[in-house]
């Protein structure tokens, strides 16, 4: 592990949405090229933790730093701090009126002021490495659900970020659709995108990521490499989340 | 070669279609058939039929008429117009977050709740008859342009809900996705959230739209020569209806392309793009 500064970094990290603490003092550190895979059941804070990175919620306590620096401080401006950062969201949250080259370029085009050849031409080339080459002009109603989130993923992409965060991509998909959105990720993670991935997918954690976190009750109870989160985790409720799963097929 | 039963079926949903015709057609004769008997047997419709569809009147009333109509359909488009702007402006404005605009947004709360608030004759009459006798330099004193600026205050009152309501109707997951490309607020409105919002909001819009047509007759009450105007002169000269039935198929021949308009774009497709 490199001693550089990590590329996010969440510090006790409260949040609450009225009476429900849905944060409570949350800690996690992604290195760069590294990719951490956040597991823990739904409503356990996953994707509240990815959406006050992304600063599209305001954080109560504590602080999150990308490359060193405190993002979450209230006199950041949150537009600059979302333009190092790519969001991909479960339900892909495509923009429905706008061409899946729109949906990729319009970010690049407005917040990162590239000429339209220029955005299209990068655009293009980003829609034909996830595979959707051909399908630019469509429009997100005539894709598949795994063709959506992949241009979804295009679109995160498409701004250079520093990091990516997944939020669960793959759960609003059929299930013979997810191995496309998996394959797009595990492209990304070979390039060395640094990710932090929101997942149910235990087997596709295993996989791609360098660490896994498994967060309970607001907190990342425990963290490690795969193999020892998955396979021999210390923690009893770990333990039980993993033996559910099993249970239910996904694991 | 189609099976027996799949001839069946189709001989089937011929039948059924033919039925069902014969239904409409023979309820449709019996309904209006029904209507004209009794309205052309009525006492009094020798009467109506000369005061109200006189055929000579119409001949000659109607150039007259036309000619006033193109007055409306001026003003129609120049306040349609500046309602789809104004209606915009203050939609955008009540529901921006913003604190420092907070004034104007109470202000635009209180301008939709007052202007909605009143029925449009009397706003035509107010500002009508009222701006001319404040006697400020500087304002109109024309009673179309007067007329004009109380229907518009009016319709922008409503239609700027109509705008609200389309854009509080998208998603919040697409305001979510604009941000996190990296766009700002107003980018977001402007390239995801408004262009969305009205495409939702179209059918709704014209709606208002056919209304407004029709209630440019009211400008009338201020004295301009529209179309409602002249034909009530022609009544007065001749004592004969059949003018007013002219202008009312002159509003007809505006109103009802537009809400076929209307029927397709809100159609069960609401293929709207």
């Amino acid at each position: 592990m490199s001693a550089a500064v990590p590329v996010l970094e969440a510090r006790e990290v409260t949040k609450a949405f009225g009476e429900r603490e849905v944060l409570r003092g949350l800690d996690l550190t992604v290195r760069e090229h590294e990719a951490v895979a956040l597991i823990g059941a739904s409503g356990s804070g996953k994707s509240t933790l990815l959406r006050c990175i992304d600063l599209l919620e305001e954080i109560d306590d504590g602080d999150v730093l990308l490359d060193g620096e405190v993002i979450t401080d209230p006199s950041i401006d949150p537009v600059g701090v979302r333009r190092r950062l790519g969001l991909v969201f479960q339900a892909y949250n495509l923009f429905p009126h706008m061409t899946a080259l729109q949906n990729v370029i319009l970010g690049e085009r407005r917040a990162h002021g590239a000429s339209k050849a220029e955005a299209e031409e990068r655009g293009r080339a980003l829609l034909a490495r996830f595979g959707l080459a051909g399908r630019e002009d469509d429009r997100p109603d005539n894709l598949s659900g795994g063709q959506q989130q992949r241009v979804a993923i295009a679109r995160a992409f498409a701004g250079r970020p520093r990091a990516l965060l997944l939020d669960e991509v793959t759960s609003a998909l059929d299930p013979e659709l997810v191995g496309e959105v998996l394959q797009a990720v595990r492209d990304l993670k070979q390039e060395g995108m640094t990710m932090v991935i929101a997942t149910h997918e235990m087997s596709f954690a295993r996989e791609v990521a360098d660490q896994v976190a498994f967060l309970h009750e607001g907190r990342i109870l425990e963290q490690g490499p795969p193999t020892q989160v998955l396979e021999s985790p210390k923690q009893e409720e770990t333990r039980r989340f993993l033996s559910r799963l099993l249970e239910a097929g996904r694991a | 070669m189609p099976s027996d039963r799949r001839l069946e079926r189709e001989a089937a949903k011929r039948r059924r279609q033919r039925r069902g015709q014969a239904i409409a057609v023979a309820s449709s004769v019996v309904v209006l058939g029904g209507l004209a008997a009794l309205i052309l047997t009525s006492p009094g419709w020798p009467t109506v039929r000369e005061t109200f569809f006189s055929w000579s009147i119409f001949k000659q009333s109607f150039p007259h008429v036309l000619d006033a109509f193109w007055l409306d359909v001026k003003v129609f488009v120049i306040v349609e117009v500046a309602v789809l702007i104004i209606g915009l402006v203050v939609a955008l404005v009540r529901i921006a977050r913003s604190p420092a605009i907070f004034p104007l947004r109470l202000l635009a709360i209180v301008y939709v709740d007052l202007f909605r608030g009143v029925p449009t004759i009397l706003l035509v009459f107010l500002i009508g008859f009222g701006v001319p006798a404040l006697e400020l330099s500087g304002t109109p004193s024309e009673p179309v342009v007067l007329g004009g600026i109380a229907l518009a205050l009016s319709y922008s009152a409503y239609v700027a809900e109509v705008y609200r309501a389309g854009i509080n109707s998208v998603h919040r997951g697409q305001r979510d996705a604009a941000l996190a490309v990296g766009l700002t607020e107003t980018q977001a409105m402007r390239h995801v959230l408004l262009p969305q919002a009205v495409r939702r909001v179209a059918p709704p819009l014209l709606n208002d739209f056919v209304a407004l047509q029709k209630d440019v007759a009211l400008i009338s009450i201020l004295g301009p020569l529209e179309a409602f105007r002249e034909a009530q002169i022609i009544e007065a000269q001749t004592f004969n209806f059949t003018p007013l039935i002219a202008a009312a198929l002159l509003y007809l021949a505006v109103t009802v392309p537009l809400a076929r308009l209307v029927d397709r774009l809100g159609g069960p497709e609401g293929a709207v793009r």
